[in-house]
């Protein structure tokens, strides 16, 4: 009974807010939305009894990918309103809804759900981080190493790119920096 | 009761909404929280599967689903500073350069 109502709950939240970060103008408000899409995402993990999952999504996701989008949204000129041409919306919409529905016909089709058989089934009475930590490092141990490569790859490739030049403004809206300094003259 | 349809409805639902985002932003910054949405709606897919199949490979892919994702933002937001470096601005439509 709980399970029913939540998950209709968290299904109504999470569609509601992820249709506000893809339509809504302000970079802040399709960040928080994001972010809360996220947290409820989690819920539909714990749901499913995959507790571990559910976690790293809230640590990882809500913790690590926002707080990156929310330093990103700072270098940016966030309080304004993004100015996007979008000509003839109607036509994109339906458009876009169809093209979905297609790519997800394309690849729900092919699955032959008797043929599916547990590869790595769950034990009872196992709790399931342990259960994850068992698969991962016995059966999928090079994927997981590999992964750890390509987030050490991922982290210098961020720095480099990003670490140039950061002593400069990047809005370069003068004007700003001028009034601090102002203020600071005052002091 | 609540299936494996059910959540496969929601996250086939989700995705959708994620790739009309991809398809209508001309904000790049949008574009990733539209992507970072399709992730979200395939890891959905995958825990639903791994609990109604009784498996854990689901879960695995999950796992390495959101690496990835933490990789991609963090060279994609990179690469937008550097975009915005060069061009002042991340709109779609002031980055094609190569418009004849």
């Amino acid at each position: 009974m709980y399970e029913v109502v939540a998950f209709y709950l968290f299904s109504a939240l999470t569609i509601g807010l992820f249709f506000i970060t893809i339509m809504s103008k302000n970079v802040l408000y399709a960040m928080t939305s994001l972010a809360s899409g996220m947290v409820l995402i989690s819920g539909f993990f714990f749901i499913l009894g995959a507790d571990f999952l559910g976690v790293v999504q809230l640590i990882v996701y809500v913790g690590a990918i926002m707080a990156l989008y929310s330093f990103a949204m700072m270098f940016f000129d966030a309080t304004r309103d993004i100015k996007e041409k979008n000509t003839n919306s109607a036509l994109v919409f339906l458009l876009g809804g169809l093209s979905a529905l297609v790519l997800v016909l394309i690849f729900a089709a092919p699955i032959h759900s008797e043929a599916i058989q547990a590869l790595y089934p769950m034990h009872e009475g196992v709790g399931n981080a342990q259960d994850v930590g068992i698969v991962l490092f016995t059966k999928y141990l090079v994927p997981f190493e590999v992964a750890a490569v390509m987030l050490l790859v991922a982290m210098i490739s961020g720095i480099i790119l990003a670490g140039k030049k950061m002593d400069s403004s990047l809005t370069e809206d003068i004007s700003a920096d001028d009034e601090i300094l102002t203020q600071k003259d005052e002091k | 009761m609540i299936g494996l349809s059910h959540y496969l409805i929601v996250s086939a639902l989700i995705f959708s909404i994620g790739l009309m985002g991809v398809l209508r932003r001309r904000n790049l910054l949008m574009l990733f929280f539209a992507t970072e949405v399709m992730l979200n709606a395939v890891n959905i897919a995958f825990a639903a599967i791994s609990h109604y199949y009784n498996d854990l490979t689901g879960q695995m892919f999950a796992f390495f689903i959101i690496a990835i994702a933490a990789s991609e933002v963090a060279v994609g937001l990179g690469l937008l500073i550097v975009l915005y470096k060069k061009y002042g601005s991340l709109d779609l439509d002031d980055l094609a350069t190569m418009k004849g």
